[in-house]
């Protein structure tokens, strides 16, 4: 599904990213975990296109291509998904109009019908249900007013609105309460099976408690210095970071 | 909408008239025999005459003013024809129209009859619209409402014509209403009477109508004691026009507990994207009067087109408890320079006025708020409510927001808000990862930005703004 070779990147000349490599499956759940400043959402923005990093070495290849060549939205159209770790306000565009724009971006994009205002709003009542959201929300505005949960679990709503084959979830844990948390990695499981993969960035082990990843990467100073199994996460939690650095 | 009665009725007539024209056009140039000949040829009365020469007089000695943030080649009256209404070379058939214009009409869901009409090509006698128009007459003069070409209400209700013309602007206004009231050739009349509502909005005919405006048009409505109106000007696509200057007029008079409110959809032609070159100048003087108690006005316009707009649709809120609202969306892409905005007057005790203005700036556009708010001493409890939100998209357009502030009164509450926001790269990214493309985000986020002053708009003008919106920013990113 993804596999990051030798990953090397910089902000203003400041190296972040200092060779990485991940392969992930079909399938997959991989958790990255790392203090504030490691380079976690870096690689995120990097795997989803976002402009303002150079990438000196390496490769992200995604489905047989490299992705650094591509657009955004190629590379959310081809089944690329972040929940972002700071959900962006659009101020006067109400949740349920942004929603059916994506979703029909992506059925155009792989040839189906685009849904009208009506089939549409069946398919996402069905949707908001999964993630406790209430209806009343799909009137707002795109995360205008929106709770730091509440903000989480629309990135979520997206998530299972959009299908993708590759969901990155950066820190979606970050700021919610123990229900929210619940909500969150339910929807997120029941979205799982046999061909979607999941990189999952986190401090903390309570998500991936609930989420019980494939893999569990340590990422410090923009290099993977461990990999293993859920038991590295219940490591860090007890030991901290500090017996990682050398 | 009686424009387009006429012209099926007198067919012949009208034919023969611009037979007429092309024969007699004066020659370009503007003097007292020029408005003479405007004046003789509508067989006008001579206190009009009189009123014409006045303003004519009076402009000789004014200046054309500069103080507006915008800059064009200056203008050589003198190279104008005044004579007539404007005359668009007539197209045999749509393959003649320029391609782009018919896939913006296509865009926009314009049906072909109309796109004939809105591109100049010649049209059949019938089309379906005619009918209707014909039925919206018996059900407006059923209640007494006068909606009609002013060179015609000048002959048939010259006493309303007599009282009212220039009573909100004046000849001695500016100089372009000096202009205008001197050579104006010709506008709608609108009036309501006394405790009648409006059976319709009058605006179903917009398109039609708007395929005769001159460059000088000159609008009055007047709504009488406890009635109400709301109009429609303009048309949401793009027009052809070979005058460069327009200098309307357009005057609102609302009496005792009545109310007016005035809708504007104005896309002239912006010039060429790349130089701006031979876009249209739009010098329009807006003003309405708020004259009983308990009357109210409302602006709303959605300004996309001109190479240069120079607006300000004003309120004068002489009633007490009168109204006074200013609902905008102009738009600067390319080379368009927009210095627009309005001027709040209040007089009366109680007054309120609105002001929503949402300027948006892209390529190398130029958008000014040029707006004034004045409490005069009388204006016991006056209220005003200001929000100025500009929105930038690329970094070599400009935004720039001039609020004047007059208050003579120490009850007067005024509140002002301004904002200037880029369309974030962030709001960008995050749409982009949802699979829309960054010229849709635009377009989306522009139009959630002007849903406030879109939301004053009747429904069917709305949707149509909105996808107005998505035209005129193409190209203004990426
Ligand atoms: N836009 C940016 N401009 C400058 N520095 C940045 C920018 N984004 C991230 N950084 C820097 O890159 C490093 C990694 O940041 P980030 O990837 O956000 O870490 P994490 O998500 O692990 O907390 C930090 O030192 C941060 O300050
Ligand atoms: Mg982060």
């Amino acid at each position: 599904m993804l596999n990051i070779k030798s990953l090397k990147a910089s902000i203003d000349g400041k190296p972040i990213l200092k060779g990485i490599n991940l392969n992930i499956k079909p399938g997959e759940m991989h958790a990255i975990m790392g203090l504030n400043g490691s380079g976690k959402s870096t690689l995120a923005n990097i795997i989803t296109g976002r402009d303002c990093y150079d990438v000196s070495d390496g490769d992200v290849i995604y489905k047989g291509d490299s992705l650094l060549e591509k657009s955004p939205e190629t590379r959310a159209l081809e089944g690329i998904f972040m929940s972002f770790q700071y959900p962006v306000v659009i101020p006067g565009v109400n949740l349920t109009y942004f929603l059916k724009a994506a979703l029909n971006a992506h059925r155009k994009h792989r040839g189906e019908e685009e849904l009208d205002a009506m089939r549409f709003l069946k398919f996402i009542r069905e949707k908001i249900k999964q993630v406790e959201i209430d209806e009343k929300y799909l009137k707002r505005a795109v995360n205008e007013g929106f709770s730091g949960g509440e903000k989480k679990r629309n990135e979520i709503l997206q998530m299972i609105t959009l299908e993708p084959s590759l969901s990155i979830l950066d820190e979606t844990d970050s700021g919610l309460d123990i229900d929210a948390l619940k909500i969150v990695a339910n929807g997120v499981n029941q979205y799982r099976n046999k061909d979607n993969s999941f990189l999952v960035i986190t401090h903390y082990q309570r998500l991936l408690n609930y989420l019980k990843p494939d893999f569990v990467h340590v990422l410090i100073d923009g290099v993977i210095v461990k990999s293993g199994d859920m038991t590295l996460a219940h490591k860090l939690e007890e030991k901290g970071y500090g017996w990682l650095e050398s | 909408m009686t424009d387009i009665i006429e012209k099926t009725i007198e067919q012949d007539y009208k034919y023969g008239f611009v037979t007429n024209i092309e024969q007699e056009t004066l020659p370009p140039g503007l003097s007292k025999d020029v408005i003479r000949t405007i004046s003789k040829r509508k067989n006008e009365p001579k206190w009009l005459l009189d009123w014409r020469i006045k303003a004519y007089n009076h402009w000789l000695n004014m200046e054309e003013p500069d103080w507006a943030k915008v800059e064009y080649e200056s203008i050589n009256y003198q190279k104008i024809s005044y004579f007539s209404a404007p005359k668009k070379k007539e197209l045999k058939s749509l393959d003649e129209v320029d391609p782009e214009l018919l896939r913006t009409y296509d865009k926009l869901g314009i049906p072909l009859e109309e796109q004939k009409l809105l591109a100049g090509v010649a049209v059949d006698a019938v089309f379906d619209s005619v009918s209707i128009a014909t039925t919206f007459k018996d059900e407006l003069e059923k209640y007494g409402v006068i909606f009609m070409p002013f060179s015609k209400a000048v002959h048939k209700y010259p006493e309303l014509i007599k009282t009212y013309l220039g009573s909100v602007v004046p000849y001695t206004d500016n100089y372009f209403a000096a202009l205008n009231s001197a050579v104006f050739s010709d506008g709608s009349f609108v009036y309501i009477p006394k405790g009648v509502r409006c059976p319709m909005e009058l605006s179903t005919y917009f398109r039609i109508n708007a395929q005769n405006t001159g460059q000088f048009e000159r609008t009055l409505i007047v709504a009488d004691n406890d009635s109400n109106v709301s109009y429609l000007e303009g048309c949401t696509a793009p027009q052809r026009d070979e005058n460069q200057l327009h200098a309307a007029v357009v005057e609102l008079v609302a009496h005792k507990n009545a109310t007016i409110k005035y809708s504007t959809v104005q896309n002239w032609y912006p010039g060429d994207p790349k130089t701006g070159k031979g876009g249209i100048y739009n010098f329009v003087t807006k003003r309405g009067i708020c004259k009983g108690d308990h009357s109210k006005i409302s602006w709303t316009q959605v300004e996309t087109g001109s190479a240069v707009t120079w607006k300000y649709p004003s309120c004068i809120l002489k009633g007490n408890h009168s109204i006074g609202e200013f609902y905008s969306v102009a738009m600067a892409n390319h080379h368009q320079q927009a210095d627009t905005g309005t001027k709040m007057v209040h007089i009366g005790t109680n007054t309120k006025s609105t002001i929503i203005s949402k300027g948006i700036s892209a390529g190398k556009g130029q958008n000014t708020y040029r707006g004034e708010v004045k409490m005069m001493k009388g204006a016991e409890n006056a209220r005003n409510f200001s929000q100025c939100d500009s929105i930038l998209i690329g970094d070599e357009c400009g935004a720039h927001t001039f609020p004047y502030i007059d208050v003579r009164n120490p009850t007067a509450q005024m509140e002002h808000e301004a904002t200037t926001s880029n369309i974030g790269e962030d709001q960008l990214f995050y749409c982009n990862q949802r699979g829309i493309s960054t010229e849709d985000a635009v377009s989306m986020i522009v139009n959630g930005f002007c849903k406030d002053v879109f939301a004053e708009l009747p429904m069917e003008f709305a949707m149509e703004a909105q996808k107005l919106m998505e035209i005129s920013l193409e190209g203004s990113v990426g």
